[in-house]
């Protein structure tokens, strides 16, 4: 029963701000409601006793992900009048795309292999039985082999990405410490011996 | 002694009260949740105490470092006990402070953003272990779930920075942002290396692998690990020398320069609760915990024997936050582009190297510590 109570309040939450982060108009508001929608998903799959991706969620989504969206929007200064105006030209479109989605969502939900039966009684895990461990047999036996090559893909992501961030600077200003470090007071001082000068009335 | 407080508090008191009020079919969870609730609050009650106390310690140690005194003024009923009324009197001078919310701030954001700092330093503490009996919450990911609450601090920042409205708040909050992501990074591959050497994501079995003597604690096979999770503890902190997201001389006070009273102590208890957890975490994952000193030393052994785990816990813990005075007493404050190539062009490639070193340790069973 408490668990009901939980999973609905919850599921509320989840679904108020996945909502918000559509309809509010300030872009830092919705960046905001998707990282509570983020830790609502969080909570409704601790009750689904899947305590390692839940907290994997928070840790990599929230903690990492989203401080650097969070970064990138705070200092983007977006015109809101101008992103208002294409509102009327896109709602046909919009309302086509949502009428599909919503038929789609009919289909899947409605088909024979997602039946509520299979979600209904989950039993309560042996408390010894470890999430992360069942999941890293998995990832590192059965599909090990989809497991590197998603691996590879981020590697190149990686890469490309530090290449094109890179390729638009021309001058690099990045300081070398070493040269710092071993600049000496000959490289860069010059004392000039000279006689003294007198004012024009003591002369 | 503290498990009969606690079972004299759980037995005399709460049972007859649950009793008295919750009808009789939901009695024993109600005595659940009230027994959590006491120890929650005996966790929750030392680590406040201690953190006003940490700021007076603080001032102290400093003053004495720098050849002063240090507030030796505010005492207990005419005698001044060396100062150490201090943290309650400027906890009340904050607590009838006014609290001004600037014009143009966002409202909801601007209240909230202290208790989003405070929340997660103080939620981590669910999971540390003070015994081995001694814990709120024994999960099985409890590593990964202090990472993570560690991971949230940065939130509270940037939602002040930004919510402030204020253009030297918001340098201070991208400042820290950037900070803190740079050097979660190396922090997260510090804690891979403890968890690959101790196989296990629980604080509590990371400590009892460390058992055996001083020499088969972590901080010896993960030497170069220990040195750089606590490096990153003090810039995740934000404290000096990283201390660039308040950096008083360049942009007044950073992110908190518009909170005034009681909001502001509510960063600065966070500050210092972090710090706190920091140090907790050292000691538990590099020093041993709550294992003793002197353990496998044949007479001191016997010698030390009645002194309470905990109590080790908790003067290595001490050790680290002294550490973190002495290191603000010490060094200058870091230039920001520097901070920026120690973590990610020194710690970052460090810790990678580093975790192969010990996966390699682990593998070939390398004694004294992974045989």
């Amino acid at each position: 029963m408490i668990e009901q109570i939980v999973f609905y309040l919850f599921a509320a939450m989840l679904i108020f701000s996945a909502s918000m982060v559509v309809v509010s108009r300030n872009p830092v508001h919705a960046a905001l409601f998707l990282i509570l929608s983020f830790f609502a998903t969080s909570a409704v799959w601790l009750i689904l006793q899947a305590e390692f991706l839940a907290i994997t969620l928070v840790l990599v989504y929230v903690g990492a992900v989203m401080v650097l969206f969070l970064f990138v929007v705070m200092m983007l200064d977006i015109n809101q009048v101008v992103v208002k105006e294409g509102f009327a030209r896109h709602v046909p479109i919009g309302v086509g795309i949502a009428i599909l989605m919503v038929i789609a969502m009919g289909l899947v939900v409605g088909s024979d292999y997602f039946l509520a039966e299979p979600y209904i009684a989950k039993e309560q895990l042996d408390p010894n039985y470890s999430n992360a461990r069942e999941l890293g047999l998995a990832i590192y036996s059965k599909y090990l082999f989809q497991f590197e090559i998603a691996g590879i893909i981020l590697l190149v992501a990686i890469i490309a990405a530090i290449t094109l961030s890179m390729s638009k600077v021309k001058i690099n200003k990045s300081i070398n410490p070493d040269k710092q470090v071993f600049v000496k007071k000959q490289d860069r001082l010059r004392v000039i011996k000279m006689a003294a000068e007198k004012k024009d009335s003591e002369a | 002694m503290l498990e009969i407080i606690y079972q004299f508090i759980s037995d005399q008191v709460l049972s007859p009260i649950t009793a008295l009020i919750v009808p009789s079919d939901y009695q024993a969870h109600a005595l659940i949740v009230l027994q959590t609730v006491i120890k929650i609050l005996s966790v929750l009650v030392p680590v406040l105490v201690t953190v006003a106390y940490f700021t007076y310690v603080e001032r102290k140690v400093i003053g004495f470092i720098q050849g002063r005194i240090g507030p030796n003024r505010v005492g207990f009923f005419g005698f001044s006990l060396w100062g150490l009324g201090q943290p309650i009197a400027d906890a009340v001078k904050l607590i009838v402070k006014e609290i001004v919310i600037p014009t143009g701030s966002n409202r909801f954001l601007f209240v909230i953003a202290p208790v989003l700092s405070l929340a997660p330093s103080v939620a981590a503490w669910a999971v540390i272990p003070f015994d081995d009996t001694k814990v709120i919450a024994d999960i099985n990911a409890s590593l990964l779930y202090v990472l993570a609450l560690t991971s949230l601090a940065v939130y509270g920042i940037i939602i002040a920075g930004w919510a402030s409205n204020s253009k030297y708040a918001f340098l201070g909050a991208m400042r820290s942002a950037a900070q803190i992501v740079s050097y979660e990074i190396a922090m997260g591959f510090a804690l891979i290396g403890v968890l690959i050497a101790a196989g296990s994501l629980n604080l509590g079995d990371i400590v009892n692998a460390q058992s055996g003597s001083v020499v088969h604690w972590f901080w010896l096979p993960l030497f170069p690990l220990y040195i750089i999770y606590f490096i990153s503890g003090v810039a995740e902190t934000n404290r000096a020398p990283f201390d660039v997201a308040e950096g008083e001389s360049e942009i007044v006070a950073g992110f908190h320069v518009e909170y005034g009273g009681m909001a502001f102590s509510v960063f600065f208890m966070a500050e210092y609760a972090n710090m706190i957890l920091v140090a907790v975490l050292s000691a538990i994952l590099f020093c041993g915990g709550w294992l003793s000193p002197v353990q496998g030393i044949p007479v001191l052994e016997d010698l030390f024997a009645w002194v309470p785990p905990i109590l080790w816990l908790l003067a290595k813990t001490s050790f680290f936050m002294f550490l973190f005075l002495w290191l603000r007493a010490t060094f200058p404050r870091y230039r920001y582009d520097q901070i920026m190539r120690l973590g990610w062009k020194v710690f970052i490639p460090l810790t990678i190297v580093w975790v192969i070193v010990v996966s390699a340790l682990v593998v070939t069973n390398v004694p004294p510590w992974f045989d």
